[in-house]
């Protein structure tokens, strides 16, 4: 009976079924996204397949959705949903315009208090949940409608304008900027390419990412073998909620104003996104390159439509049926691999 | 064992019988729960049904509501064959079941509980209410049960729960037969002469109980004749006022009893690493207190629900005590979670070990390494990937667990192997105290074994192990002591020398009814 090693191939930390299960899902979005792009750019091969467009327009609407749906990975991978992100980053910009342009703080203090002010969010929202034991769908969902009220509040309602030229011009620089001399690239890429990576850093190389998964997998079960699921709870949205300031901080450094009647419904594209990128919404298993990719195909598709001059309408109906689709075909793929 | 008489071919069913069972076969994969099984009711009784966890009672009920089906066997009621495909059809034959777990919906009423799939309706389609609640009234009433109908069911005690299943059971007018799987489990005393008093009122030349329990002065109380089943079969059936309850335990348990591997010298001289006194919790431990000492293995012997997995959970602080004093290695410690039980080195193993012991969908390593992460397995804020497999390679050979890799999935092993890589995670976390719970449930004999060797090797080296087990061979085999409990007491602590199998059950049954006594005592007070 004794079954000798036959050994298998050292994939990095994962299991080498999971490793390959996940790859295949990545390219499976992949695919989908250069499918999605390449029907762009017959059906307007002049305006949507430029350089001025990609970098532009579609990476620089993906920046904000992917820097949300970074957060709300870590935060679905638990087993939990965030509906916070979208007002919760309105909220962000206002504090940030709040910091810098009423209160006068130099631009550098403003944005570490507003990715504390972010993280403080994510803290409650993990309080909550943690601690208190609420379902993460309503702490998050009366933290949604908090940050939407006290968004307006503080703002009086009117959006405030930052000093594009005087003393915020770095601060819109982060965002408009081209941090590369001579190349038009947006900073705002770079900037969510490097959160990206953090993420990524984060969920697979730190106790925080293993214990991420591990309590996705099987929460109890992750506290019976002695880890203090509830703190690790409460850090993984707060760090959610330090990607939901950046998410902010982003927007009102491209806007170059804080609009606080804006960023509901940025949360359902960011859990969108995290969905296409093959996150189960039932935990424990996700990554942060399909998540990039779902942000991606979010971007071509919202970018794609508006140059063909589709009715917003249309787009939320198209979008609707790509997650429809999207997540149908990875359980019927997932369905088979099991019962094989 | 005693001789299994081999169940009537032809068709002797009795038309004076209320309810015969003949032959019944009932097999899962791997196991044969049932097996020539059989009983009978007659008219005007209540019979006892009584068999040790896993004997088979459960199974049969099952098959008697039609959940299960049989492979072969017959039922008779009031001699004519009952076929049962699905659980409305016995009720309606004139058999009633209440199952142990109580089936009612806590967002209802009474009234709406009582005729649920079946509401007084006008047209086919509205429900009529009124006319509803004037049907349960008139069934309460006549059942002498003081409930509002009107009542939330999730508002009532366990116990007014209890006789609200009773009143639905009694409300098919065909009802005949009544089948009570542990019925006064949730019971205190008065309540349980409240029952008694049902029972005896539903009785009529006509009807008949089947009262299934393990709760001996109770069946002394209520029972006329009492049916003893082990390990799926039909063992005996004796009228009650001539048997002992001796007599009783030892059908219950059989004779086989398999003794040749006992630990020769007890333990208890060593250092004691940890002492429990006067646990109590809000739900059910009162007073609990034992020591366990270095090197030892102490057995937790007792029922269904006797309190021994809310013991250990309490002890690792996965529930909250309402009292009670534990020191580790003489230093009183509290301990609130888990993570401080790992940290103060007691770990856990789960009786449940999907739910509560595996991330299934995540590797071996990742089992093995999980409690280790923060302490051993971290340079700086990076995961160790690495050293973290070494490890788990090497608990791979050295509990033998058989994985092609240690980077497969959890849940692509088998029952044994996944426990051995739930012991690996606790070695790996250098736990000097290990918690079992049911170590073997679900697995096959040879992993069994090895499991046992691997826990007599462990406290060779001077771990020290609790391990409950509800399989009394397994408990005398492995304990050095043995703690019994019932209803939430320790009801005794035995030297292996001196315990057996009749012994322990003598005091796992005998507790239940002290036990309840002193409730009701305290609920007078």
């Amino acid at each position: 009976m004794s079954s000798p090693d036959t050994s298998a191939p050292e994939t990095a930390g994962r299991s080498w079924i999971g490793g390959l299960r996940n790859q295949v899902q990545q390219l499976f979005a992949f695919l989908g996204l250069i499918l999605i792009f390449i029907v762009f750019s017959i059906a307007q091969p002049q305006v949507f397949p430029t350089y001025s467009n990609i970098t532009g327009n579609i990476l620089f609407s993906a920046v904000v959705i992917g820097l949300l749906s970074l957060g709300a990975t870590l935060i679905i991978i638990t087993g939990g949903i965030d509906l916070s992100v979208g007002t919760g980053m309105t909220l962000c910009a206002v504090m940030a315009a709040t910091f810098m342009v009423t209160w006068h703080l130099p631009v550098w203090l403003g944005l570490i208090l507003t990715l504390l002010f972010g993280a403080l969010l994510g803290f409650v929202n993990g309080t909550n949940v943690a601690i208190l034991g609420l379902p993460p769908f309503i702490a998050t969902l009366a933290m949604m409608l908090v940050a939407q009220g006290l968004a307006l509040v503080i703002s009086n309602a009117a959006p405030i304008y930052f000093d594009a030229t005087g003393a915020h011009a770095a601060f819109i620089w982060l965002s408009t900027g081209n941090l590369i001399p001579g190349v038009k690239f947006p900073n705002a890429v770079l900037v969510f390419l490097l959160a990206a990576v953090v993420a990524y850093v984060l969920l697979n190389k730190t106790l925080l990412g293993r214990y991420d998964i591990s309590i996705g997998s099987n929460v109890e079960a992750t506290a019976l073998s002695g880890i203090d699921t509830r703190k690790w709870l409460i850090i993984i949205y707060a760090t959610a909620g330090l990607f939901t300031a950046l998410g902010g901080i982003m927007i009102s450094a491209r806007l170059g104003s804080a609009q606080p009647a804006t960023g509901a419904g940025y949360e359902l594209q960011a859990i969108a996104a995290v969905v296409i990128g093959g996150t189960s919404l039932s935990g424990g298993k996700g990554t942060i390159v399909g998540t990039v990719i779902g942000a991606l195909i979010i971007a071509v598709i919202n970018n794609g439509l508006q140059i063909m001059s589709v009715r917003q309408e249309w787009q939320n109906v198209i979008l609707g049926l790509v997650i429809l689709i999207v997540v149908f075909i990875d359980q019927f793929r997932s369905r088979r691999l099991a019962s094989s | 064992m005693t001789a299994v008489e081999t169940a009537p071919t032809s068709s002797a069913h009795d038309p004076g019988l209320l309810l015969q069972v003949e032959g019944v076969d009932k097999t899962f994969p791997g196991v044969k729960a049932l097996e020539g099984m059989r009983f009978d009711l007659r008219k005007g009784e209540v019979l006892g049904l009584v068999g040790e966890n896993g004997a088979g009672k459960s199974t049969l009920m099952k098959l008697l509501t039609g959940i299960y089906t049989r492979e072969a066997g017959e039922f008779w009621l009031r001699g004519e064959p009952l076929s049962v495909h699905t659980p409305k059809e016995a009720p309606e034959a004139g058999l009633s079941i209440i199952h142990q777990e109580l089936n009612l919906v806590p967002h209802l009423t009474v009234a709406e509980n009582i005729w649920l799939g079946r509401e007084p309706v006008s047209g086919g389609f509205f429900t009529r209410p009124g006319e509803q609640v004037r049907q349960t009234r008139a069934l309460l009433e006549r059942l002498g049960m003081r409930i509002d109908a009107k009542a939330l069911v999730s508002g009532l005690s366990v116990a007014q729960q209890q006789m609200v299943e009773i009143a639905k059971a009694l409300s098919f007018e065909a009802t005949k037969v009544l089948i009570m799987d542990e019925p006064t489990a949730a019971l205190n005393d008065a309540e349980v002469d409240q029952l008694h008093e049902l029972i005896r009122r539903f009785i009529t030349p006509e009807t008949g109980v089947v009262y299934i329990s393990h709760r001996m002065g109770e069946l002394r109380r209520i029972a006329d004749r009492i049916t003893v089943i082990r390990d799926g079969r039909y063992i005996d059936t004796m009228p009650m006022a001539e048997t002992s309850m001796d007599q009783v335990i030892s059908k219950m348990v059989g004779r086989a009893i398999n003794t040749e591997a006992r630990p020769e010298n007890v333990r208890d001289a060593r250092p004691i690493v940890l002492s429990v006194t006067g646990l109590s919790t809000k739900a059910l431990l009162k007073d609990v207190s034992f020591d366990l000492h270095r090197g030892e293995v102490l057995g937790f012997a007792g029922l269904m629900g006797a309190g021994r997995t809310e013991v250990a959970r309490a002890i690792v602080g996965a529930d909250p005590i309402t009292s009670g004093q534990i020191m580790l290695n003489s230093n009183p410690v509290t301990i609130h979670s888990p993570a401080r039980a790992a940290d103060l080195g007691i770990g856990y193993l789960s009786e449940d070990r999907k739910r509560l012991g595996l991330m299934l969908p995540l590797s071996v390593a990742h089992n093995i390494a999980i409690s280790s992460m923060g302490t051993k397995f971290t340079s700086g804020p990076f995961v160790k990937d690495k050293a973290m497999r070494e490890a788990a390679e090497a608990s791979r050979k050295l509990l033998n667990i058989k994985t092609p890799s240690v980077n497969q999935l959890v849940k692509y092993l088998s029952g044994g192997n996944q426990q051995k890589a739930i012991i690996a995670r606790w070695l790996v976390k250098d736990c000097d105290i290990l918690i079992f719970d049911e170590p073997t449930r679900g697995i096959d004999v040879g992993a069994k074994e090895e499991i046992y060797q691997l826990l007599n090797k462990l406290a060779e080296q001077g771990k020290s192990i609790i391990m409950i087990s509800s399989e009394l061979p397994e408990v005398l085999r492995m304990s050095h002591r043995i703690v019994v409990m019932a209803d939430g007491h320790i009801t005794g602590i035995l030297r292996a020398d001196e315990a057996d199998q009749e012994s322990i059950m003598r005091l796992a049954t005998h507790g239940a009814d002290t036990i309840s006594t002193s409730e009701t005592e305290k609920a007078e007070q």
